[in-house]
């Protein structure tokens, strides 16, 4: 099949393209940008009207929910909606039911996410069995099954011992571990950011040190080790600040940062909205104001979603009583695009952190609209306005604190793979 | 952009008249001072032969405790039959309303009953919050505890308490002595105080036992009797729970009481006129001295009485409001 985009301001960070150009594809590949090559005849044109195009979002952590909780979302229903907001690669959470450890899993997730074929889904398997942070999974078998990273998830690892080993045993096989850091001690039973609001609202606080103490924890260990790592989902400043003192004193170690912590804080949770309810929790304006400066520098590479679809009920209860999390794969690009239009980062830059920055942490041939390489593309137009509600989002979770919110940007065409997988 | 919501338009109608009683916390002075005068005139109406006013006549009123209280479910029992309201109680097992799903169909049940006003215990913070967003617009909540949230009516019971004794709020030094980090009813009692405009608001506790940034709510923050009760008016005691010796926030009940318990030594710090209160109920030993809660100084038990008042009031308000907003709904529909 061959495709021509006709007409849209094609950016490519890996390959400094910022220009209004035509992009050429044929058999699932990008073959030519510009000049169409000698006897390509277009069966499919998508004029763009000058819509960004752009490589396919990757987004480093989504819960897809499938096996086992499938009332809070399918393979099917999360991949779509990944679609619709332009992502063609998700990295998923090992928290199914069964869990991500043994290969018959990896293989379910990827198999399904084939057969419904709107965007790759990438596993990350558990880095100790049952997630209970005891006995090492079985993470060579796994990785050879298709899993891209390993993590414990916030679950954790309290033996540090333990924790060694494993970092350890994955350097063996030069396999990436994912930290989702939280000391669960110091959580207790913590629903919010530690702080005024939380002392007001009478809900029970997660102190700062529940994230640092493990970020640092890690940081030594993974310095022993020379492990590949990769921090997900950072919340506060003081993380960003030892993961770049690390960094500048040459570890390889990287971060990425969700949207909603990049725009939110603690102050949201007045009034008990469960929306806002998420983990790590929203933090202080210091925070917020730390990771928009790590990512300017550099020390948070990028931008993931931390998609969580739940069900309604989830949510219907006293704020404690939910279950965290946000749906997010659909807000993830106008979210984002809110930091250009705050002048916090170029649109070219945004784009790395959601494409070619994961790619790169991954170590993955994907990102990027390089000749030769997959095409997997999102156009998009950076000032449609959309109101959020529950019929305009395709993932089963609803759950998204901008419901009924303006946001600016959206996708009108996903395709992956030389396939078309989304047009609006 | 991405701004929160303004979490007391749920408390009040469009006009401001009280529609549900949540918190005390953004409510107007003027508001607090009504209650407190509403209050004032029912605690002279229980000195008279006739107790009942027909201010709730035909009003149903449910009180849904899903944690137990015998005290506060009773004082609210009273208020309501004294506003001649039909009342039912509900002593809810919260072991079987784990799963919020179970709560709101509670809400629904009990709906279906067509109650006119939910006096609400959980102990969960947020449940009142909760509970007011998803009920139907005809029933009005009154919070009677949640979690670590609020207590507002304990809280103005014990204003229409300090008031009565001692007249102005202006003047006065207030500690806040014990439990702030589990404590409701301190929080509500902090932010009625600084909205009844008292001079200088004190908690005292050990830093286990304080919540982080609790001076972001307009308080001085003291580790040490002798210093915190220096030249105070009011002193209010708050109850220890037995369960905080078991999770490394205090050494013995011994040690808390040598430090932190109100005897006459200590109470020797306080002005001379200065009074002792405690929300109840009191554990003699460990928070107070029985020689200062029995003394000429406690009000402990004017406290219990003006609870009843200020219960009538506010449920007599919030009916108010409630029924006002229905006249506006009517209006609306009739429109």
């Amino acid at each position: 099949m061959n495709i021509l985009i006709q007409g849209g301001r094609v950016i490519d960070p890996t390959q400094q393209w910022n220009e209004v150009a035509d992009l050429y594809i044929s058999n699932g590949e990008i073959v030519a940008l510009g000049q169409a090559p000698e006897g390509f005849e277009a069966e499919e044109v998508i004029e763009t009207d000058g819509q960004v195009v752009c490589p396919g979002l990757i987004d480093l952590c989504t819960h897809l929910r499938e096996p086992g909780l499938t009332r809070k979302g399918t393979i099917a229903s999360e991949t779509a909606a990944a679609a619709a907001g332009g992502i063609t690669t998700l990295v998923t959470t090992p928290d199914t039911q069964p869990l991500v450890e043994t290969a018959a899993v990896a293989e379910l997730i990827q198999d399904r996410a084939a057969d419904v074929g709107f965007a790759r889904v990438l596993p990350m398997g558990a880095l100790t069995q049952g997630l209970e942070g005891e006995q090492l999974a079985p993470l060579h078998g796994l990785a050879s099954s298709g899993c891209v990273a390993f993590t414990n998830l916030r679950r954790g690892i309290a033996s540090s011992q333990t924790l060694l080993r494993c970092l350890e045993y994955a350097a063996t096989h030069d396999l990436l571990v994912v930290f989702q850091a939280q000391d669960n001690s110091l959580v207790a039973h913590g629903c919010m950011h530690d702080d005024t609001t939380s002392t007001r609202l009478g809900l029970n606080g997660i102190p700062e040190a529940a994230e640092t103490i493990e970020v640092s924890r890690c940081l030594l260990l993974v310095e022993q080790t020379g492990v590949r790592a990769h921090f997900g989902q950072l919340s506060c400043e003081r993380s960003v600040r030892m993961i770049e003192a690390a960094r500048e004193r040459g570890l390889q170690v990287s971060a990425d940062v969700a949207v909603h912590h990049l725009l939110l804080t603690d102050e949201s949770v007045n009034g008990f909205n469960a929306a806002y309810h998420l983990q790590p929790p929203l933090r202080s304006q210091l925070d917020r104001a730390g990771l928009r400066q790590g990512l300017v520098t550099g020390t948070i590479a990028a931008i993931c979603s931390d998609h969580q679809p739940h069900d309604p009920i989830a949510k219907q209860a006293p704020f404690a009583a939910t279950e965290p999390g946000m749906s997010g794969l659909e807000t993830l690009l106008p979210l984002s695009l809110s930091l250009v239009e705050q002048q916090l980062l170029e649109l070219p830059q945004l784009i790395e952190a959601l494409t070619a920055a994961p790619a790169r942490i991954l170590g993955i041939d994907a990102g990027t609209l390089a000749i030769g390489s997959q095409a997997d593309i999102c156009i998009f137009d950076p000032n449609a306005e959309w109101v959020v509600s529950a019929d305009s989002l395709r993932s089963a979770g609803k759950n998204t604190p901008f419901l009924g919110q303006t946001l600016k940007g959206r996708v009108s065409a996903t395709l992956m793979d030389g396939r078309i997988v989304f047009r609006r | 952009m991405f701004e929160a919501t303004d979490p007391n338009a749920l408390q009040l109608t469009s006009d401001g008249q009280l529609r549900h009683f949540l918190t005390t916390e953004g409510l107007p002075r003027e508001l607090l001072t009504e209650i407190l005068d509403t209050a004032d005139s029912f605690v002279d109406m229980s000195q008279q032969q006739v107790k009942k006013v027909p201010l709730l006549r035909g009003k149903t009123v449910a009180n849904l405790f899903f944690e137990n209280s015998t005290r506060t479910l009773s004082t609210f029992e009273l208020a309501a039959k004294r506003l001649s309201a039909d009342v039912l109680n509900l002593n809810i097992n919260t072991s079987s309303t784990k799963k919020g799903e179970t709560l709101k169909d509670t809400l629904m049940t009990l709906e279906a009953m067509h109650a006119d006003m939910f006096v609400v215990r959980h102990a969960d913070s947020g449940a009142a919050h909760f509970i007011a967003q998803h009920v139907t617009p005809n029933v009005a909540v009154i919070n009677a505890g949640d979690g670590r949230h609020a207590h507002p009516t304990q809280a103005m019971l014990d204003m229409l308490t300090i008031r009565r004794h001692k007249g102005d709020f202006a003047p006065l030094t207030v500690a806040i002595v014990g439990d702030i980090l589990h404590s409701r009813v301190a929080r509500s009692q902090i932010h009625a105080l600084r909205t009844l405009g008292a001079g200088e608001i004190r908690v005292i506790a050990p830093k286990t036992l304080l919540p982080r940034h609790i001076e972001a709510l307009g308080v001085k923050v003291y580790t040490d009797m002798a210093m915190g009760l220096r030249d105070v008016d009011v002193i209010m005691m708050l109850r220890l729970q037995k369960e905080r010796m078991q999770s490394a926030l205090l050494p013995s009940e011994s040690e808390f009481y040598k430090l932190y318990g109100l005897n006459r030594d200590k109470l020797a710090y306080a002005k001379p006129d200065a009074v002792v209160m405690h929300p109840g109920p009191i554990n003699r030993g460990v928070e107070i001295e029985s020689e200062v809660a029995d003394g000429p100084r406690s009000l402990i038990l004017d406290q219990v009485t003006n609870g009843i008042a200020v219960r009538m009031a506010v449920m007599s308000k919030a009916m108010g409001g409630q029924m006002a907003q229905r006249g506006e709904l009517s209006q609306e529909e009739q429109a």
